[in-house]
C-alpha cells in the first residue's frame, strides 16, 4: 500500500522510474530489496499499541509479556521476510512468439543458491502473481503471462517480485527488467475473404481445393472422408486412420501480395489478412510465397518458411 | 490491488483451533446465551466449510450483532465495562467467522485472536494461562505463516511459527525488563474491573466466613526472616468490626493512629507478606505489627490499610511482636462504641449475660464462664451450620449450637457486651502451612477466622478466641481437623492426601516463584533489579537507551547468524565466483555469455605468468561441476588454489 502512495511522486520514479533491462541473470542484491509493513501489519502494530495500553493501564504482567513477544515476533519476522527474498538469482528462459492478442509467456528461471527453502517467491505482472516455492540449492521455471497487444517485439518489462513469507504482515520486493522479448506476430484477420487465385499457372481456372489431382499429405480422419482416400497401409501399421488430402492447386504458386490488398485497408489490416492468408496456405499445404513493400520471400512449404514470413509480417515497418 | 484469495479448508480448521484455544478459557465467565450463540456459529462455520456452501447474508450477521449488543446491554447493564467488553469480542470474533472467507478476513481474525488471548490475563495469570496462550500465540501465528504461505504444509509451517517465536524470545526478554513500567491505571477503570476477587468483606454476617472457608485460593504468603511463631499464635489480623445491628457486623469508623502504641516482650518477628489482590483497603498483619508499610496507615483498632485498594499482588516488610499489651484507652469515648448492642434483639442471651455479670465477679471471671459455656455445652465446630432467624445469638447459644467462627465470636462479643464487658469482633486468617519446597508460609481463605478482644481493665485490649473453647483442635490442626469428615472442605485441605499434598506443595513453591519474578515485576522491582544488574540510574531513559542497544544487538546477531545460511550453498561454484571476481577486480570480468573453458582460455592468453594456475583452476571447476564425480579430495586442491590467487 506504501508502494501506491509512493508511486505518485517524482522521487519514486528517479529510483524506481523504467530503466534499461538487464543483460544475463539477474542478482538480488540486498540494496535492491525493499521492505516494508503490508496493511495487515500495520494493523498488527496497532493492536500491539493497543494491548501494550491495556497491559499498562491494568498492570498485566503477562499482558506485556504477550505484547513483547509478538512486538519481537515482528522484529524477528523482518529479518525473515527479506533473508527470503534476497540473494536469488533470476535468469531469463524461453519465450514462445504469438500473435497479438493472445498471451505471451515469459518463462523465468528463479534460482535459489543458498542453503535455505525461499517460500511463496511471486512474480508479479501487470497485476497478476505466479508463485513458486524454492528448496536450498535448486531452482524454479515460471511463466510469465503478459498480453500480447500490438505486434512486434514484446518486453516484459518491470516485473516485481515480492514475498510475504512468513507471517503476511511485511512485503519485501525487488523490481527486475529482465533481458528478453517475444515476437508478436499479427493477429490474423476474421478469415471470411478466401485465398487469392495461384498466379503461376496459365489462369486456368481449377478445381475447388481439395480435389484429387495430387497427393499433398495426410489429415486425421474426418467422419465425412470417402474410405478411398483412408490410408490404409498406415492403419494396418496401427498408427491410426488418416486420410490423404490432393490438391488440384499443389503444384501451383501462391503469391500472397502486399499489392493485391484492396488500397483502402490500413496498414495493420493488410498484415493481418496476409498473416491469416500465410497461415492458412501452409495449412492447406499449399506453395506461397510473400511480398511486401521492399521485400519478397519466394515461394516454399514448410515450417520454417511459415515462421519466416510471419516473422516478416511481425516486423514490418517497425 | 487484486483480491484477495479465499483460504483453503485446512487453514480455516487450523485458525478456528487458535480461536478455541482463546475463547474456552473465557466460557465459564461468560453469559450461557453467548457460550450458545459462540458454539452455534462454530459450528455452523465448520458446517459451512465442509459442504463448500455459501457464507450467510449480511444482513443476518448485522441482525445478530444487534441482538448481541442488546443481549450484552441486559446481562451486564453496560456494554463499556471489562466484562461485556470480552463477551462482545467473543460475539464479534464468532460473527467474523461467518464473513471469513478471504484472506484478508482471516488476517484480521488472527490479530483479534492475539488480543482476545491478552483478555484472559484480566482474570487470571496463573502458569497454566500463560501456558495456554502461549499455546494458542503459537497456533495463531501458524496461522498467519498458513496465510502467507498456502502451499506448504501445516507442520512446516507450524515450525516455522515455533521458530520465529523462539527467536523472539530472548528479545521479548529485554523488552520485558528494560521497558520502562508505568505503574497503571492511565486513566479511570470500568467499574467492574475487579470483580470476582475472593476475601474477607468489609461486614460479617452468619455464614460469612464458613463460605469463604470452602475455598482453597490463597490469601497471602509470608517469607519469616527466621523461624515462624508456633501455629497457635498465627493470628493474621484483618477488619475489625464494632457495629452489630442484631444480624450483621461492620467497621464503625476508623480512626487513624499517629504510631503505634503497644508495649511488646519477647521475640519480634521479621516477615514479608506477598498478599493477592482482595479489592480492599486493608492489610493483613501478623498479630501485633510494630511498623506500617509505605503507603498505608494504621488505624486506633490496629487494622492496616493501604492508601489504595489492593488490586495487584502487594509485598510489604514488617515486624510483629506475638507478646504484646495493648492498653491506652485513655478514653471512655473508644470504650463506647466496644459496648453497644441492638435493643429488643437475643433476650436470652442478654438474660445469660446479665445473670453472670450480676454476681459482681471481674470481667474476666465473666469471659472465662462464656468460654465455659461454649466447651461444656456440646457445641459442635462446622462449616454446614443450619440457617438462623432473627434472634440468631440465642438460636445458635440455646438451639442449634452448631456453628463456625463467626456465631461463635459474634455471639461470645455480644454475650461480653451484655455483660458490660466492652468488646469487639476481630477478623481474619488463623494458620498458615509452611511450604517445604521454598520455606513460604501458604495462608488460603480456608484459614479465614473471626475471633473476639475484650477490653479488661489493667491489661487493655485482650484475644480471646472462643472458637479454640468450642474447638481446640482448630488452632492445633487447621480447620479440616476441626470440622465434622461430612463438611464440604476443599480437597486439598484433607491431610490424607500425601502425595497429592506434596504435589502441592510443589505446585505453590512454582506458582510462587512465577508471582514473585514475573506477575511482581512492576516499577519499583524493575528499578531494583536494574540497580542490581549494575545500572547506576534506572531512569527511563537509561533503560530505553539500554533497550535499544539491546535490542539492536541481538537483532544483529541473529542477522549474522541468518546471513550464515545465506551464502552459496555450492561450494565449488562459490569458489569459481570467488576466482571470476579477483580477476573482475583487474577489468577482466566474466562475460554473460563466456563458458568457463573460454573464460580461462582468455585471461591466462592475459596474464602469461598465472597461466598454469589459472588453467588449474579451470580444469578443476570444469570436472567437479560437469564431471562424473565429486572428489572432495579435489575439492580442496580447487580451494587451495582460489584462495592463494592473485594476479
Amino acid at each position: 500500500m506504501f508502494e501506491k502512495i509512493l508511486s505518485r511522486s517524482q522521487l519514486y520514479l528517479a529510483f524506481f522510474g523504467p530503466r534499461e533491462p538487464e543483460p544475463g541473470t539477474i542478482f538480488l542484491r540486498q540494496n535492491r530489496v525493499y521492505i516494508l509493513p503490508t496493511r495487515p501489519g500495520l494493523g498488527f502494530a496497532m493492536a500491539l499499541g493497543v494491548m501494550l495500553v491495556g497491559s499498562i493501564n491494568y498492570n498485566l504482567s503477562l499482558g506485556y509479556i504477550l505484547t513483547f513477544l509478538l512486538a519481537s515476533m515482528g522484529l524477528v519476522a523482518i529479518l525473515h521476510t527479506f533473508r527470503n527474498l534476497v540473494h536469488l538469482h533470476i535468469t531469463p528462459g524461453r519465450v514462445e512468439p504469438v500473435f497479438a492478442g493472445e498471451v505471451a509467456w515469459f518463462e523465468l528461471f528463479v534460482e535459489n543458491r543458498s542453503g535455505y527453502e525461499r517460500s511463496s517467491i511471486a512474480l508479479w505482472r501487470e497485476g497478476k502473481a505466479t508463485l513458486c516455492d524454492v528448496a536450498p540449492a535448486r531452482g524454479a521455471t515460471l511463466s510469465i503471462p503478459v498480453a500480447a497487444r500490438q505486434r512486434g517485439w514484446l518486453t516484459p518489462g518491470r516485473i516485481t517480485v515480492d514475498t510475504r513469507f512468513p507471517v503476511g504482515l511485511l512485503r519485501a520486493w525487488s523490481y527486475i527488467q529482465p533481458d528478453m522479448r517475444c515476437l508478436v506476430y499479427p493477429r490474423p484477420d476474421d478469415g471470411l475473404l478466401p485465398l487469392p487465385e495461384p498466379s503461376g499457372g496459365t489462369g486456368e481456372k481449377r478445381a475447388a481445393s481439395g480435389g484429387s489431382d495430387d497427393f499433398a499429405g495426410l489429415r486425421p480422419y474426418q467422419a465425412s472422408d470417402s474410405p478411398r482416400h483412408i490410408h490404409w497401409k498406415a492403419a494396418a501399421r496401427g498408427q491410426g486412420l488418416r486420410t490423404k488430402v490432393f490438391s488440384g492447386r499443389a503444384a501451383a504458386e501462391l503469391w500472397l501480395d502486399w499489392n493485391q490488398l484492396p488500397a483502402n485497408l490500413d496498414l495493420e489490416s493488410k498484415l493481418s489478412r496476409l498473416t491469416r492468408w500465410a497461415l492458412s496456405a501452409d495449412q492447406e499445404g499449399l506453395r506461397y510465397g510473400l511480398r511486401l513493400p521492399g521485400l519478397e520471400l519466394a515461394p516454399d512449404t514448410g515450417e520454417s518458411h511459415r515462421l519466416a514470413c510471419l516473422r516478416e509480417l511481425a516486423l514490418y515497418g517497425l | 490491488m487484486v483480491s484477495s484469495p479465499s483460504i483453503q479448508l485446512r487453514h480455516l480448521f487450523w485458525l478456528l483451533g487458535g480461536l478455541a484455544l482463546v475463547v474456552a478459557p473465557h466460557m465459564p465467565r461468560l453469559p450461557w446465551w453467548l457460550n450458545l450463540i459462540a458454539l452455534i456459529l462454530f459450528t455452523w462455520r465448520v458446517y459451512l466449510a465442509w459442504g463448500e456452501r455459501a457464507l450467510p447474508r449480511k444482513w443476518l450477521l448485522a441482525l445478530l450483532v444487534v441482538g448481541g449488543l442488546f443481549g450484552a446491554y441486559v446481562t451486564y447493564r453496560t456494554i463499556f465495562g471489562r466484562d461485556s467488553g470480552v463477551a462482545l469480542l467473543v460475539l464479534f470474533l464468532s460473527l467474523k467467522l461467518l464473513e471469513t472467507h478471504h484472506q484478508r478476513d482471516a488476517l484480521v481474525l488472527v490479530l483479534l485472536t492475539y488480543f482476545l488471548a491478552l483478555t484472559n490475563f484480566f482474570y487470571s495469570q496463573t502458569l497454566p494461562t500463560a501456558g495456554l496462550m502461549l499455546a494458542s500465540t503459537l497456533v495463531n501465528t501458524a496461522s498467519l505463516v498458513n496465510f502467507a504461505a498456502p502451499g506448504r504444509t501445516l507442520q512446516a509451517n507450524l515450525k516455522t511459527a515455533g521458530l520465529l517465536l523462539a527467536q523472539a524470545g530472548p528479545v521479548m526478554l529485554i523488552l520485558f525488563f528494560l521497558f520502562p513500567r508505568v505503574q497503571g491505571p492511565l486513566w479511570g477503570l470500568p467499574q467492574d474491573a475487579y470483580s470476582g476477587v475472593t476475601g474477607l468483606s468489609d461486614s460479617m454476617s452468619p455464614g460469612a466466613i464458613s463460605r469463604l472457608s470452602q475455598s482453597d485460593a490463597i490469601a497471602f504468603r509470608v517469607r519469616f526472616r527466621e523461624d515462624a511463631p508456633p501455629k497457635r499464635q498465627l493470628y493474621w489480623r484483618g477488619p475489625v468490626f464494632w457495629d452489630f445491628d442484631g444480624r450483621t457486623w461492620r467497621a464503625g469508623d476508623a480512626r487513624p493512629y499517629a504510631q503505634i502504641k503497644f508495649e511488646a516482650s519477647g521475640k519480634p518477628y521479621d516477615y514479608e507478606i506477598t498478599l493477592e489482590p482482595h479489592n480492599h483497603n486493608w492489610l493483613f498483619a501478623l498479630e501485633l505489627t510494630a511498623n506500617i508499610p509505605p503507603n498505608a496507615s494504621i488505624t486506633r483498632d490496629h487494622m492496616l490499610f493501604s492508601r489504595i485498594p489492593v488490586r495487584n499482588r502487594v509485598r510489604y516488610d514488617l515486624r510483629s511482636y506475638t507478646n504484646f499489651t495493648v492498653g491506652d484507652a485513655d478514653d471512655a469515648d473508644e470504650l463506647r462504641p466496644g459496648l453497644q448492642l441492638p435493643a429488643d434483639f437475643n433476650p436470652r442471651s442478654r438474660r445469660l449475660a446479665e445473670e453472670w455479670a450480676a454476681g459482681g465477679t471481674t470481667d474476666a471471671a465473666i469471659a472465662q464462664k462464656a468460654l465455659d459455656y461454649f466447651r461444656e455445652q456440646g457445641f459442635v465446630y462446622t462449616l454446614e451450620p443450619p440457617l438462623l432467624g432473627r434472634d440468631s445469638v440465642d438460636e445458635f447459644l440455646f438451639g442449634s449450637k452448631r456453628g463456625f467462627c463467626e456465631h461463635y465470636a459474634s455471639s461470645f462479643v455480644f454475650l461480653m457486651r451484655a455483660a458490660g464487658v466492652p468488646a469487639r469482633v476481630v477478623t481474619g486468617y488463623q494458620g498458615g502451612d509452611i511450604n517445604p519446597v521454598d520455606q513460604y508460609m501458604v495462608v488460603r481463605q480456608s484459614d479465614a477466622h473471626a475471633w473476639a478482644e475484650l477490653w479488661l481493665n489493667g491489661r487493655g485490649w485482650v484475644r480471646f478466641d472462643p472458637t479454640a473453647a468450642a474447638s481446640p483442635m482448630r488452632l492445633e490442626s487447621g480447620v479440616a481437623a476441626a470440622v465434622p469428615a461430612t463438611d464440604p472442605l476443599p480437597l486439598m485441605a484433607r491431610t490424607t492426601l500425601y502425595w497429592l499434598r506434596g504435589l502441592r506443595y510443589n505446585w505453590d513453591a512454582l506458582a510462587n516463584k512465577w508471582n514473585q519474578l514475573v506477575l511482581g515485576y512492576n516499577p519499583e522491582r524493575q528499578r531494583e533489579f536494574l540497580t542490581r544488574m549494575g545500572m547506576s540510574e534506572p531512569s527511563w531513559e537509561n533503560m530505553a537507551l539500554t533497550l535499544f542497544w539491546g535490542v539492536g544487538g541481538l537483532l544483529a546477531l541473529l542477522t549474522a547468524w541468518l546471513l550464515r545460511r545465506m551464502r552459496n550453498a555450492d561450494p565449488v561454484q562459490r569458489l569459481w565466483l570467488r576466482f571470476c571476481a579477483k580477476l573482475g577486480k583487474k577489468g577482466h570480468a566474466r562475460a554473460a555469455h563466456e563458458g568457463p573453458a573460454d573464460f580461462v582460455a582468455r585471461t591466462a592468453e592475459r596474464y602469461p605468468t598465472e597461466a598454469g594456475r589459472i588453467r588449474a583452476i579451470g580444469e578443476r571447476y570444469i570436472a567437479l561441476r560437469y564431471g562424473e564425480r565429486a572428489d572432495a579430495h579435489m575439492l580442496a586442491e580447487l580451494r587451495l588454489l582460489v584462495r592463494e590467487f592473485s594476479v
